[in-house]
């Protein structure tokens, strides 16, 4: 059975073109780009057209970009290097809604002595500019701001976010793993200091993932070792994933205009349909500022495993934000702070489009999707509370 | 993803005895959509025999609290109330092939919806539905249903403690809490355990056996028409009388087994028991 895949923001598809980038340096090109030798120094130059096609995706020079093992090594590495240029600074500024990367750094900071300012978000998952003015303080050492929600999708202002923290000095750092490939990223335009960008989230493979430092921004390496990367980050390089981040980077750039476009309306019909078929749900999060891909919906009276696992049986793969998927009984972090009510929680399935997605994918997720919730509420001690 | 048996992904794909009974002689409801899940279950009772002839449920929760439900039905029907109530939420647990550790809350759901509709058909409250003091206040959890579960499933960490009851994993503000009544229970039970058992004198020693005997023992198997009376004890020997039914019975061995067992539990690991 065909795979209906609705889970890109969990991780997405290699391209094609990227599997064939990759291929000659899992066979037979696999020196060590550090080596004398020309058979292992020429991998080198291929590092580095990869690190142009990266910079080229959000208009950076190929010197502000390190290549890193994932979105979480840039997170951590991001802030870790701010919080050693300003030692005499003890104070963190974030949202409540950043991925656990950034989250749990800095609950991690907390227990070893930092302050951390947690910025609430609204219903729609929305920050508070003024919020944010006024929790900068001469203590603060950096803030990181998500670009946009993996789970909600809700983009944050970042042109107006950035003018706020740089207007008061202060390193700004971004996340912007769901963000690349999404939308347009200029950072040449933008005043943010570090952004974190992943590899798999924009179909190249697991394991590989890049930082932008702008040039003039004072960096100290997360990995201590050799001399990779300009020293930035030590470890042999994962040359095939690098490769592969660079095509997907370049595939990504030639895309761009599809997300909000084909992926943008793909993600509309499948959410209007869902909405008008499956009575007592409801959107969550900014449908004016949000992901094209990204839809995040609640129904009402049914809990999203069971949900998830009734889609599995016709191949449908999506995610959710209820207690029971998350492994911990925790209910997701962000649908609790934009006060989405617990019984909406439960009930709420994420679905994240791509490029590689059709209309037929659509039309099975339409058809399948008012049984299984109906046939779940039938289930249901609540079921009867629908609205007739 | 969780690691679901079989037999879990049959009954949640294809439940077995879903939906409202109609006039049930007993309802029994645990759990709450704030919860993230809840169960109610229904019976019909035969008046005459206390036997459950017919259990469906409803169920609003993932799909281990979906099979768990299902299989809690499958399982006590045909069954007496008395016999019911003997089901733990690890037979139900057990009929599915296992749960993953996580999602043991399910099958102690299950238990509690089959306690709270006897506890319904006889009039009564359930155990602990109003006892306690809240202890986590994400799920509503008391300290009550904690201790017992604790109890009844042997559980030595607050990890365990939040994948059989839920509590604790919402916020985490109680886990303090769950450590100390971990604490309490382990803390009286290892000075139980540890406490050296008192060498008995024989007099003592044999008052004890003819105690047992009499208490636990034969009430036993009188009910299934045997008897049994205490001949000697002899040094470590015990020495039986099989009567009534025992004693023509091809399982006499087997029985003389399960006192010698029961003794040696209770009084001294060294017994050996002889029957006649």
């Amino acid at each position: 059975m065909k795979v209906v895949y609705l889970d890109n923001n969990a991780t997405t598809r290699i391209a094609d073109e990227v599997r064939e980038a990759m291929m000659p340096f899992l066979t037979e090109l696999y020196g060590n780009p550090s080596s004398m030798h020309t058979f292992g120094g020429q991998v080198h130059r291929h590092i580095e057209v990869a690190r142009e096609q990266v910079a080229a995706l959000i208009n950076a020079e190929p010197g502000e970009i390190i290549f890193t093992s994932c979105g979480t090594e840039s997170d951590n590495t991001a802030l870790m290097s701010a919080l050693e240029f300003a030692p005499q600074k003890k104070h963190i500024l974030t949202t409540r809604v950043e991925h656990p990367a950034v989250l749990n750094f800095c609950k991690a900071m907390y227990r070893k002595g930092y302050k951390i300012t947690f910025l609430p978000v609204n219903k729609s998952g929305r920050l508070d500019l003024e919020d944010l003015k006024s929790s900068i303080t001469d203590d603060t050492a950096v803030v990181s701001i998500m670009h946009a929600n993996n789970e909600s999708g809700v983009i944050f202002p970042l042109n107006e976010i950035a003018d706020i923290v740089k207007s008061r000095g202060v390193v700004l750092h971004t996340d912007a793993v769901q963000t690349a490939g999404k939308l347009p990223l200029d950072v040449r335009k933008l005043p943010v200091d570090m952004m974190s960008f992943s590899g798999h989230k924009i179909h190249s493979p697991k394991g590989v993932g890049a930082l932008y430092v702008k040039r003039g921004t004072r960096f100290s390496p997360y990995i201590i070792g050799g001399h990779q990367e300009g020293g930035r980050r030590a470890g042999t390089e994962n040359v095939a994933s690098i490769v592969g981040f660079g095509k997907a980077c370049e595939l990504a750039k030639k895309y761009l205009p599809d997300e909000n476009t084909k992926v943008r309306a793909l993600r509309d019909r499948l959410e209007q349909g869902l909405l008008k078929t499956c009575p007592d749900s409801r959107v969550n999060g900014d449908v004016e500022s949000r992901l094209p891909n990204t839809s995040n919906i609640s129904f009402e009276f049914v809990e999203g495993e069971a949900i998830l696992l009734r889609l599995n049986e016709y191949n449908i793969c999506a995610s959710s934000g209820s207690a029971c998927t998350s492994g911990s009984l925790e209910p997701s972090h962000v649908l609790r702070s934009m006060g989405v009510p617990f019984t909406m929680i439960h009930g709420s399935v994420r679905f994240s489009l791509s490029v590689n997605n059709t209309d037929e994918d659509i039309d099975l997720v339409l058809k399948i999707m008012p049984g299984v919730i109906k046939e779940l509420r039938e289930l249901s001690p609540y079921g009867r509370e629908v609205k007739k | 993803m969780w690691e679901y048996t079989d037999k879990v992904r049959d009954l949640f794909l294809h439940p077995k005895n879903v939906g409202e009974l109609e006039k049930p002689d007993s309802v029994g409801e645990v759990g709450s959509i704030v919860c993230g899940d809840a169960l109610k279950l229904f019976l019909k009772v035969d008046k005459e025999t206390n036997r459950i002839t017919d259990a469906t449920f409803q169920t609003f929760g993932c799909a281990s609290a979906i099979a768990s439900s299902s299989a809690l039905t499958e399982i006590i029907k045909g069954k007496t109330l008395d016999e019911a109530l003997k089901v733990t939420n690890q037979d139900i647990a057990d009929f599915l092939g296992g749960l993953p550790r996580e999602k043991m809350h399910c099958s102690v759901m299950g238990r509690e919806a089959l306690e709270a509709a006897v506890a319904n058909y006889r009039g009564g409250k359930p155990r602990e539905a109003e006892e306690g003091e809240i202890i986590c206040q994400c799920y509503g959890i008391t300290d009550q249903k904690i201790k017992h579960v604790i109890m009844e499933n042997k559980l030595r960490t607050v990890e365990d403690v939040t994948n059989y009851t839920k509590a604790g994993g919402g916020c985490g503000g109680c886990v303090p809490e769950i450590e100390k009544i971990l604490k309490e229970i382990w803390s009286e039970k290892i000075i139980e355990e540890g406490k050296p058992k008192k060498r008995l004198t024989n007099i003592q020693k044999i008052s004890l056996i003819k105690e047992i005997i009499e208490k636990e023992i034969r009430p036993l198997l009188q009910s299934d028409g045997g008897d049994v009376e205490l001949v000697d004890v002899d040094g470590n020997i015990v020495i039986v009388s099989l009567r009534g039914m025992c004693r023509e019975c091809l399982m006499a061995d087997v029985t003389a087994k399960n006192i010698e067992k029961k003794l040696k539990e209770l009084v001294s690991e060294e017994l050996v028991v002889e029957a006649e």
